[in-house]
C-alpha cells in the first residue's frame, strides 16, 4: 500500500485546483463588475449634480433643467403605494402565519409567490385597463396602485417569514393567560416581529422606488411639479428612461445624475437594512 | 495512567500510535494528553459518556477534523510509523488508508453499484470495467450485503433498509482497500437485528482490517472488541483488554461507569 | 370577557382574511382584464397570431412570433452565460470560501439584485453596447464570423446585448437559490466523500448531485426572470420586430415590445394585440415560476429518495 507522502493522481490535483480557481474567479468577477457599475454611475452622475438640478423641472434642451418634479413624483407615488400596499401586505402576512396552515393559506402563498414573479409591465397593463381607460387619462393614482400591487405579495411573504420566527412559547404564554388570539397577535407577536417586518417593508419600498415599467403608461410622465393624484405624474425612473433613450447628450448626462440619486437612495436603504439586521449569516 | 503508555517494542508493532495528543476547538480544549497504541488487526472500542471526546478523537485519526476551521491538533498521531499531521501529508491518501463509517448511514444519491464504485473511481484503482465489477462484488460480499442486492445493483441506494444502507456504507469504505476502518457508533440508529448483523460483520472484518469503533453501548463493546479505551471529559481514563476492562478494571472511575453509576 | 375575545377574534381574522384573499383577487382580476381586452385581437387573428411573422401596425397586421422568438433567444443567451457563473459563485460561497470572504461577496451579489432595471439599461446603452461594438463583437466576428449567429451589422444594440444584460440581471437570483439549495445538503454527504479520499472538488460534485433538482429549479427561476425582464432589455435590444439569425441584429422581446410601444398604441386593435401578447407573457411566466417552485421545494423537503444521479 502506498505511503502517505506519495502524491495522488496529478490529474485529480490539477482538476481540484482549476475548479477551485474557476469558482473564485466567478465570484470575484461579479463583485468587481458591481463595483465598476456603481463607480461608473458615481463618476458619470456626479458632474451633473447641482442644487438646481435637484429642484428644477425639465426644460427644453440647452436650457438646463432638472429632476425636481421627478423626485417628488416618485416620492408621492411610492408613498401612495406604501399606504395601500403595506397595510394589506402585512395583514395578509399575519393571516398566513397565524391562520394560514390550511389549503386556503397554501393557495394564497402559492399565488403570492407567482404574483411576485409576474413581470411588472403586466401589472402596468392591468392597471391601464382597470383605471386609466375608465378614467380617460393617466394618473398618479394609477401609478401608485400599480406599485402597490407589486408591493403587496412581497410584504406579505416577508411579514409571514418574520412572524414565523417568533417562538411559539411566546404565543402560548399569552394564550395561557387567557388573552384572545387577536390580542396575542397584535400585542405580543407583531411587536416581537416588528423589526423584521420593518425590514421587509423598507426593502419593498426600495424595490418599488426602482420600478419603471408599471409607471410607463399608468402615470406616464410630466414636465411639471404636480400634486394632484388624478393627473399624470413624473417619476425618477421614467425620467431616466426618457433621458437615456433620447438623442441629446445633455439629457444623457442628466440621466446619469438622476441614476446616481436613485441608486444611492436604494443602496443606502439596502445597506442600512442589511447591516442593522443580520440576515443570513 | 494505564496500559496505554507503550514500550518501544510495542510501538513498533502498533498500527496506530498516538502520543501526547491535545485537541482544541478554538480556545476550548476537548482532548487532553491522549496516549494510545492501536495494534494491527484488532478491534478497539472507545466508550464513555456523551461529550467525552471519543468521536472527536476518532476523527483525528483520519483528519476529518480538518473540515472544522477552528480545530487544532497538538501532538503526534503516527500510522505505520508516519506522522499524519506532518506538513505535506497527503490527506487524500491518508483517507484511503483509513476509512470511516458514520453514525447515520449516508449513501450517495446514486445506485447501489455506483455507491460502492465511487471510491474506486475517484482513486482510479480499477483497471477496466470487468475489474470494477469484481471489486464492487468483493466489497459487497465482504460487507455481507451481496446476496441481498446482487439482483438490484442499479437501483437507488435509498431503496435499502437502514441496516442495509449501513452495510452499503461499509462496502463503500471497503472498496478503496483501507487498512484501518474507523466506525463512529455505526449501529446506534439501527434496530437490534440489524445491529447484530453489523456486529457480526465487524468481527469478521477483523481478519483483514484494524478496526476502531466508537460506541455508547457497553454491551456492544464487550461483545465485539479486543481492547477498550474509556474516555471521560476529554481524558483517557483507562485502556485495557476488554475482558479485563469489564470484569476487573484498574480505575475506579471505569468501574463506576461500567456499573452504571453515572450516565 | 370570553365573548368580546371571541368577537374580537372573529373581526381580526376576517380583516386579515380579506387582505389575504385580495392577493387571489388581484391575480384573478389581472387574468380577467387581460383576457377581456385581448378578445378583439383573439377574435380577429385566432391562433395564427402566435405564429405570424409580420408585425405591421400600420397595416393592421399582427404576428407575435418575432417577439416570442426574441424572448426565447435572449433568455437562452442569458441562461448560457448566467448559469455557469452563478453556479461558480454559489459553490465558492458555500463550499470553498471562509466566512470572512463569503460574507462580503454574498452581500455584493445581493446588491446587484437591488439595482433597478432602468439603471442596467442605461449602463447597457452607454457602456455595454459600445464595448460589444468595439471589442467583443469584432473579436467574435473575426473568429466565429462563419457562423450566421455572428454575421451582420454590428452596432452594439441587438439580441446579444439584450442577452448579456439579462445574464447580469438574473445572476443574483440564481446564485441565491443555488446557495440555499447547496446549504441544505447535509454535511454527512460531504463527510462520506471526504472519508473515501475525495478531493474538495470531488466532494463538491457529490453535493451538486444531491442538489440537482434544486439547481434545476434555480435555472428555471432564472428563466422566468429573464422572460419578464423589461426595462434593461428594452433599452438595448433595438425595438425591431424582426427574426434574424444574427445575434448582432436588433430584435424585440415581448416585454420590450410592450414597454416601447404600448403608450403609442392608438387604435383599438393595436392595443388589443399588444394586450394579447402581454397575456401570453403572463401565462408563460406563471407556468414557468410555478414549475420552478415545485423543483426547488422538492429538494427542500428532503425528498431525494427515489432519484439517483
Amino acid at each position: 500500500m502506498a505511503s502517505l507522502t506519495t502524491s495522488i493522481d496529478r490529474r485529480r490535483r490539477v482538476v481540484n485546483s482549476v475548479m477551485t480557481s474557476l469558482t473564485a474567479i466567478c465570484a470575484v468577477f461579479v463583485s468587481v463588475l458591481l463595483l465598476l457599475i456603481i463607480g461608473y454611475i458615481a463618476v458619470q452622475g456626479f458632474s451633473s449634480l447641482s442644487f438646481q438640478f435637484l429642484t428644477d423641472t425639465p426644460k427644453p434642451v440647452g436650457e438646463g433643467g432638472g429632476i425636481g418634479n421627478a423626485i417628488v413624483g416618485s416620492a408621492i407615488m411610492t408613498l401612495l403605494a406604501a399606504l395601500i400596499g403595506l397595510p394589506v401586505g402585512i395583514a395578509a402576512g399575519v393571516y398566513l402565519s397565524e391562520y394560514g396552515k390550511n389549503w386556503f393559506g397554501n393557495t394564497v402563498r402559492f399565488i403570492a409567490d407567482t404574483l411576485i414573479g409576474i413581470p411588472s409591465i403586466i401589472i402596468g397593463i392591468f392597471i391601464y385597463t382597470l383605471v386609466v381607460l375608465p378614467m380617460g387619462r393617466q394618473s398618479a393614482l394609477a401609478g401608485g396602485l400599480a406599485l402597490a400591487i407589486i408591493m403587496i405579495p412581497i410584504v406579505a411573504r416577508t411579514t409571514e417569514e418574520m412572524i414565523r420566527l417568533v417562538p411559539n412559547s411566546m404565543r402560548e404564554g399569552a394564550l395561557a393567560l387567557g388573552a384572545p388570539q387577536w390580542r396575542v397577535s397584535l400585542n405580543i407577536v407583531l411587536p416581537a416581529a416588528a423589526s423584521g417586518i420593518a425590514t421587509g417593508a423598507m426593502l419593498s419600498i426600495a424595490r418599488v422606488t426602482g420600478e419603471t415599467a408599471p409607471l410607463l403608461f399608468t402615470a406616464l410622465n410630466s414636465r411639471f411639479y404636480n400634486f394632484y393624484l388624478d393627473q399624470p405624474m413624473s417619476s425618477l425612473t421614467v425620467q431616466i428612461f426618457n433621458y437615456a433613450t433620447g438623442p441629446f447628450e445633455v439629457e444623457h448626462a442628466m440621466a446619469w445624475a438622476a441614476t446616481l440619486i436613485l441608486v444611492a437612495t436604494i443602496l443606502v436603504i439596502n445597506i442600512f437594512v442589511r447591516t442593522v439586521t443580520r440576515k443570513k449569516f | 495512567m494505564s496500559d496505554g503508555r507503550a514500550s518501544s517494542i510495542t510501538q513498533m508493532q502498533s498500527k496506530i500510535s498516538i502520543s501526547n495528543l491535545d485537541f482544541f476547538y478554538g480556545k476550548a480544549q476537548a482532548l487532553f494528553d491522549i496516549n494510545l497504541e492501536i495494534p494491527e488487526r484488532e478491534i478497539i472500542a472507545f466508550i464513555g459518556p456523551s461529550g467525552c471526546g471519543k468521536s472527536t478523537f476518532l476523527r483525528t485519526l483520519n483528519r476529518m477534523n480538518d473540515t472544522i476551521p477552528i480545530a487544532r491538533v497538538d501532538g503526534n498521531v503516527t500510522i505505520d510509523g508516519e506522522n499524519i499531521y506532518a506538513p505535506g501529508t497527503d490527506v487524500v491518501a491518508l483517507r484511503r488508508k483509513v476509512g470511516m463509517v458514520f453514525q447515520k448511514s449516508n449513501p450517495f444519491p446514486k445506485s447501489i453499484f455506483e455507491n460502492v464504485a465511487y471510491g474506486i473511481r475517484i482513486n482510479g484503482i480499477h483497471q477496466n470495467k470487468a475489474d470494477m465489477q469484481e471489486r464492487v462484488e468483493k466489497a459487497l460480499r465482504d460487507a455481507a450485503l451481496w446476496a441481498e442486492v446482487k439482483d438490484r445493483l442499479n437501483t437507488s441506494a435509498f431503496g435499502l433498509s437502514g441496516g442495509q444502507q449501513q452495510r452499503l456504507c461499509i462496502a463503500r469504505a471497503l472498496a478503496v482497500q483501507p487498512e484501518v476502518i474507523l466506525m463512529d457508533e455505526p449501529a446506534s440508529a439501527l434496530d437490534p437485528i440489524a445491529t447484530q448483523k453489523i456486529e457480526e460483520l465487524v468481527v469478521e472484518l477483523k481478519k483483514e482490517y484494524t478496526i476502531v469503533i466508537v460506541t455508547h453501548n457497553m454491551q456492544q463493546a464487550s461483545r465485539v472488541s479486543d481492547k477498550t479505551a474509556f474516555f471521560m471529559l476529554g481524558k483517557l481514563v483507562e485502556y485495557n483488554a476488554t475482558q479485563k476492562m469489564f470484569q476487573n478494571p484498574d480505575e475506579k472511575l471505569t468501574e463506576d461507569y461500567i456499573t452504571g453509576r453515572f450516565g | 370577557m370570553a365573548q368580546t375575545g371571541a368577537f374580537g377574534d372573529k373581526i381580526f381574522r376576517t380583516v386579515l382574511l380579506i387582505a389575504a384573499a385580495s392577493i387571489l383577487l388581484i391575480v384573478a382580476a389581472i387574468f380577467y382584464m387581460m383576457v377581456q381586452n385581448s378578445m378583439p385581437s383573439i377574435q380577429q387573428f385566432g391562433i395564427g397570431f402566435l405564429f405570424g411573422r409580420e408585425w405591421k401596425p400600420a397595416q393592421s397586421e399582427y404576428g407575435a412570433l418575432p417577439f416570442i422568438y426574441g424572448t426565447v433567444v435572449s433568455s437562452v443567451i442569458a441562461l448560457i452565460i448566467a448559469v455557469p457563473i452563478s453556479l461558480g459563485i454559489a459553490i465558492f460561497l458555500v463550499e470553498q470560501a471562509p466566512k470572512s470572504v463569503a460574507r462580503p461577496i454574498a452581500f455584493m451579489v445581493e446588491l446587484l439584485a437591488a439595482i433597478p432595471s432602468v439603471v442596467y439599461g442605461l449602463w447597457g446603452i452607454f457602456v455595454l453596447a459600445p464595448f460589444i461594438r468595439v471589442y467583443l463583437g469584432p473579436v467574435l466576428q473575426d473568429y466565429l464570423g462563419w457562423l450566421p449567429l455572428f454575421q451582420g451589422r454590428l452596432t452594439g444594440i441587438g439580441m446579444m446585448t439584450g442577452g448579456i444584460i439579462l445574464a447580469l440581471m438574473i445572476t443574483p437570483i440564481v446564485t441565491a437559490v443555488v446557495r440555499d439549495v447547496l446549504e441544505a445538503v447535509p454535511t454527512t454527504q460531504r463527510e462520506a466523500a471526504l472519508a473515501l479520499g475525495a478531493t474538495k472538488w470531488e466532494t463538491t460534485t457529490i453535493v451538486l448531485g444531491n442538489a440537482a433538482s434544486g439547481i434545476a429549479g434555480a435555472v428555471v427561476l432564472g428563466l422566468g426572470r429573464a422572460i419578464g425582464e423589461t426595462m434593461a432589455v428594452t433599452m438595448v435590444i433595438g425595438n425591431s420586430p424582426q427574426i434574424s439569425a444574427s445575434l448582432f441584429e436588433p430584435a424585440n422581446t415581448i416585454a420590450s415590445l410592450l414597454a416601447a410601444n404600448f403608450a403609442e398604441a392608438t387604435d383599438k386593435i393595436y392595443l388589443s394585440a399588444l394586450i394579447e401578447i402581454g397575456l401570453v407573457l403572463f401565462l408563460v411566466t406563471f407556468v414557468v415560476n410555478a414549475f420552478a417552485k415545485l423543483l426547488i421545494l422538492g429538494v427542500a423537503s428532503g425528498t431525494n429518495s427515489a432519484k439517483h444521479v
